[in-house]
């Protein structure tokens, strides 16, 4: 009798499902899309002006261009989109005011891309120039000129609360000390330009648009939204996406724009935006400047914080007023503190506006955090891993711990990623050693240390509709093959394979039995969208109950076929029986059985975060940062700093990352990887610069991400807390590790040449500014 | 002004009337189909668009088609045998050297040009081979390791 054995998947290193297509080149892009004849090409034309009045946007000569269908301007659109509900401000051509230079003012639809290109040349702008502010400081002035009449001031958000006595505490304290820090602004430069296919069907009335998004349910409401078009009458698709990061997890001016031309012309329009639109587009990190005093305790212990956040938006609100919330409410989470201030502003200037960036909200923070604890520690003589261990919040247990902004924290995995990294740098034994050795040569080493954390999923959805969070559907027909419908946005993370390994891993299936399907909004249920890292949590769990119904399903009409009790059945995946003598049915046996009560068999699966998680209402905004669970990460970096160039090379990285249970260790890997090197980007060389408003890095020359020869080995370490509520215990893995880099990076930097970086990137011009200075001041070692 | 172009295109005769100023990677993505190549920036900045002329890697968005002629060019797609995945092809997916997917074409030619000139290279072999290839999911660890199990199925006789 041969023994058969349920497939198992979780836990191992799973190569993703749609790999082969990627590897191959079969897997379409938006722009790859074959598209049918008569497709019209699309262009934007966009504003050069940062503050103005429109006073008229002539297109008549653009018109008689030979081969133009179709120019759309915002005359003809006075409807407004954002992301959030509360804060839809921006129209997708601009109407009565352009705000920053790049921003889109009338678009073309052609016969082919040079006459679309020709036209925009055509087009006329006649404006009434008001001041325009490029900085968060200038914006805020008194008399400021407002961008929008109902942000007075140019803020978008004014954020403040106080929890604990801050003041008592800073009095009570061993050591207090306030530094200031700056973050420059950073772009995801995600590796697909965007892109969106639009097609109207005058016939029917329908509107069909492909887009490069995270989010094709905010699409389809936007789309709606904006055509002032009944949502049944458009359909969203989302091919394959080359990355996000966040640049795509709102919807953008490119697919509304792309719609609006095709309902113009009657046709379909293609619009590819080249690399230095995507850049204009933005919707990355804000340039912060962040105030930061801390008081600690001789032991190292944290007594009070107070955090001054200023955030440079740009010109349209999009996530700001969640971005600035996320900088304060995030303080909390990772430490026990009790007493906190934070003051938050998010500001409206005349660049491009800034979103939701990989980490929203807490990297710069985070950044400025760990550096302060880290200097401290020095002025106090302590061990940085030690004082993050003073701080450890209560382990939580049975029941969850709270945060005094009431933020629940389930599973906490922050000990053993400090243990990991302390062990596998050999942190210890390299600091005694490296305290007794002579400095010799231009090269200087240093270790740096620093810990980050970050949500999975954010537990009160954006659009609060009282639906379940997540819901995925299975279907289960004649030929076997278990189909999985999911509206999850896979854009390189791997969501969709997640899909496939927890529905075969509860019907104990191998992976080849699945098939899933995503990404079209005519078949598949909705999904919320590829953001703050809720997909494998929610969309994971409801994947489990979706498929935990099937077995239900096949476990009974497995039992009905051998005359038993479902009780007695056994599922082994391609075998189910009763009782080890039993033959039992193959699984297709089993689905010819279930076939006879209803026919093909579909099945849902819904998940809902629970009330305890959705944060709490101790000030206005305290809902942000609540989630089902935080994953830690902590990090080790060695640098060399070169002190006759100031170049400074990142030798190695150590980072454990809690992710409370690796369904796919490749994945989790993987995305560790790419995350902290994201915060390496950051950290070292990825700026973004304004000339008088005009973006001048908005190409991949001057926008320096590294590449292959910058970059490090980075030693990853998968930590399992086991949370109690994720998908077989998993929590996110893709945003967490980000931030700690950062600071991790300028304490080893610190601990090489003994100067303290407080501004990003930390390049090498400025380092050797800095070395110079030392040098110069006889400060050098 | 048009040219008639004749070339060697995936390991097969090509011939087609071309206008002098097209780019070979509009001319593969636009004229062909073959979209396998991509386009990642403005022109010459991420290697996305990398294919190989005479088997040496080139940007193909730097590139006039027109100057191709008498050449071989090679695309992803020329890529694999009898249905099976190459050795690069394996190396990426296995060991997670492509997430988006979007780099990895150029990734693999630029892979595949090495091999084909350097069957064993070093991990700085490697780096230096990919050095114009820009990544943003990885952070290139992955990728080396691709390339590397790549060769090691080399060494089984496996076609880059």
């Amino acid at each position: 009798m041969s023994e058969a054995v349920p497939a198992h998947n979780i836990g191992d290193y799973v190569p993703l499902v749609d790999g082969p297509e990627k590897v191959s080149g079969r897997a379409r892009y938006t722009a790859d899309i074959a598209v049918e004849p008569g497709t019209l090409a699309g262009r934007i034309y966009r504003s050069p002006y940062a503050h103005a009045e429109i006073v008229a946007v002539d297109v008549s000569e653009a018109l008689k261009l030979p081969g133009v269908r179709a120019i759309v301007t915002g005359a003809e659109c006075d409807r407004t989109f954002g992301v959030l509900p509360i804060a839809r401000s921006e129209h997708p051509l601009a109407r009565d005011k352009v705000r920053y230079k790049g921003e889109p003012v009338a678009a073309v639809a052609a016969v082919d891309d040079d006459t679309a290109k020709a036209a925009l040349a055509l087009i006329k702008m006649t404006v009434r120039e008001l001041p325009a502010y490029f900085t968060a400081r200038e914006a805020m002035a008194p008399h400021a000129v407002p961008l929008h009449a109902k942000k007075p001031g140019n803020l978008e958000r004014d954020v403040f609360f106080e929890l604990g006595n801050v003041e008592q505490a800073f009095a009570d304290a061993d050591l207090v000390r306030e530094e200031t820090y700056n973050c420059a602004e950073v772009c995801q430069n995600q590796m697909e330009m965007h892109a969106a296919i639009a097609s109207y069907d005058a016939v029917r009335d329908r509107m069909t648009v492909h887009a490069s998004t995270q989010v094709p349910y905010y699409v389809h409401l936007m789309l709606s939204q904006v055509l002032a078009m009944d949502m049944s009458k458009i359909r969203v698709v989302k091919p394959h996406v080359g990355g996000g990061f966040g640049c795509r997890t709102e919807t953008l001016n490119v697919e509304l724009i792309a719609a609006l031309l095709a309902r113009k012309a009657k046709g379909s329009v293609r619009l590819v935006v080249n690399r230095e639109e995507t850049f204009i587009t933005h919707r990355g990190r804000p340039e912060t400047d962040i105030r930061l005093k801390i008081g600690m305790q001789k032991n190292g212990r944290i007594a009070g914080v107070e955090c001054e956040c200023i955030q440079r938006g740009g010109a349209h609100s999009g996530y700001g007023i969640v971005t600035i919330l996320y900088s304060g409410s995030m303080l909390y989470a990772i430490y026990d503190l009790k007493h906190v201030r934070y003051i938050g502003k998010r500001v409206l200037t005349n660049t491009p506006p800034c979103g939701a960036f990989r980490g929203h909200g807490t990297v710069d923070v985070r950044f400025a955090f760990e550096s302060l604890l880290d200097q401290m520690a020095a002025e106090l003589g302590l061990d940085p891993l030690m004082v993050r261990r003073a701080n450890y919040l209560p382990a939580p247990g049975a029941t969850p711990t709270f945060t005094e902004n009431d933020l629940m924290v389930a599973s906490y995995g922050l000990p053993e990623c400090i243990d990991w990294v302390e062990r596998q740098s050999g942190w210890r034994e390299r600091k005694s050693k490296r305290a007794n050795v002579a400095h010799n040569g231009p090269v200087r080493k240093g270790l740096g240390f620093a810990c980050s954390h970050y949500i999975s999923g954010a537990s009160k959805p954006v659009n609060w509709t009282g639906e379940p969070h997540a819901t995925v559907k299975i279907k289960l027909d004649f030929d076997g093959s278990v189909v999985v419908l999911s509206g999850a946005a896979d854009i390189g993370q791997g969501s969709t394979t997640i899909l496939a390994q927890t529905v075969a891993e509860v019907l104990g299936l191998d992976l080849s039995r699945i098939r899933v399907i995503t990404g079209d909004s005519e078949v598949v249920p909705k999904d919320n969208g590829s953001y703050s890292s809720r997909v494998t949590f929610m969309v994971g769990n409801a994947a489990i109950d979706a498929a935990r119904n099937l077995k239900a399903v096949l476990i009974a009409a497995a039992a009905r076929k051998l005359e038993t009790k479902p009780d007695d059945v056994e599922c082994l995946g391609e075998l189910y029986r009763a009782g080890a003598q039993d033959k039992g049915l193959t699984f297709n046996e089993v689905v010819m059985e279930a076939l006879k009560d209803t026919g093909t068999i579909t099945v849902t699966g819904n998940y809902s975060t629970i009330p305890a998680s959705h944060g709490g209402n101790k000030y206005r905004g305290a809902a942000i940062g609540g989630t089902m669970g935080y994953s830690y990460s902590a990090q080790v970096v060695e640098v060399s700093v070169d002190d006759e160039t100031g170049v400074v090379t990142v030798d190695k990285v150590w980072v454990a990352h809690d992710c409370g249970k690796a369904l796919n260790r490749l994945s989790v890997e993987g995305q560790v990887q790419g995350s902290v090197w994201m915060g390496m980007g950051q950290a070292m060389s990825e700026e973004v610069a304004y000339h008088d408003g005009l973006m001048v890095t908005a190409n991949m020359l001057d926008y320096r991400v590294p590449t292959i020869q910058d970059s490090p080995p980075i030693e990853v370490g998968i930590v399992e807390s086991n949370d109690p509520n994720g998908p077989f215990g998993a929590k996110e893995a893709g945003e967490g590790s980000l931030a700690a880099f950062l600071p991790a990076l300028t304490n080893a930097i610190a601990d090489a040449i003994g100067v303290r970086f407080n501004d990003l990137p930390v390049t090498p011009d400025r380092v050797f500014a800095a070395i110079e200075k030392q040098r110069r001041r006889g400060n050098g070692r | 002004m048009e040219r008639i172009l004749k070339f060697t295109l995936n390991g097969r005769p090509r011939i087609d009337a071309v206008p002098d100023n097209v780019l070979l990677l509009d001319y593969l993505r636009e004229m062909i189909g073959l979209t396998g190549t991509k386009t990642g920036c403005d022109g010459g900045e991420c290697g996305a668009c990398t294919v190989l002329v005479d088997d040496h890697p080139r940007l193909s968005c730097l590139t006039l088609a027109a100057t191709v002629a008498g050449r071989r060019v090679d695309t992803v797609e020329s890529l694999g045998h009898d249905g099976r995945l190459s050795a690069v092809q394996r190396g990426f997916h296995e060991k997670l050297g492509s997430q988006c997917g979007y780099c990895t074409p150029g990734f693999i030619m630029a892979s595949v040009g090495l091999l084909r000139r350097n069957p064993q290279p070093s991990d700085d072999d490697i780096r230096e081979a990919l050095g114009s290839n820009i990544c943003r999911c990885t952070g290139y660890v992955k990728i080396i390791e691709a390339v590397k199990h790549a060769a090691a199925l080399g060494r089984e006789g496996v076609a880059p």
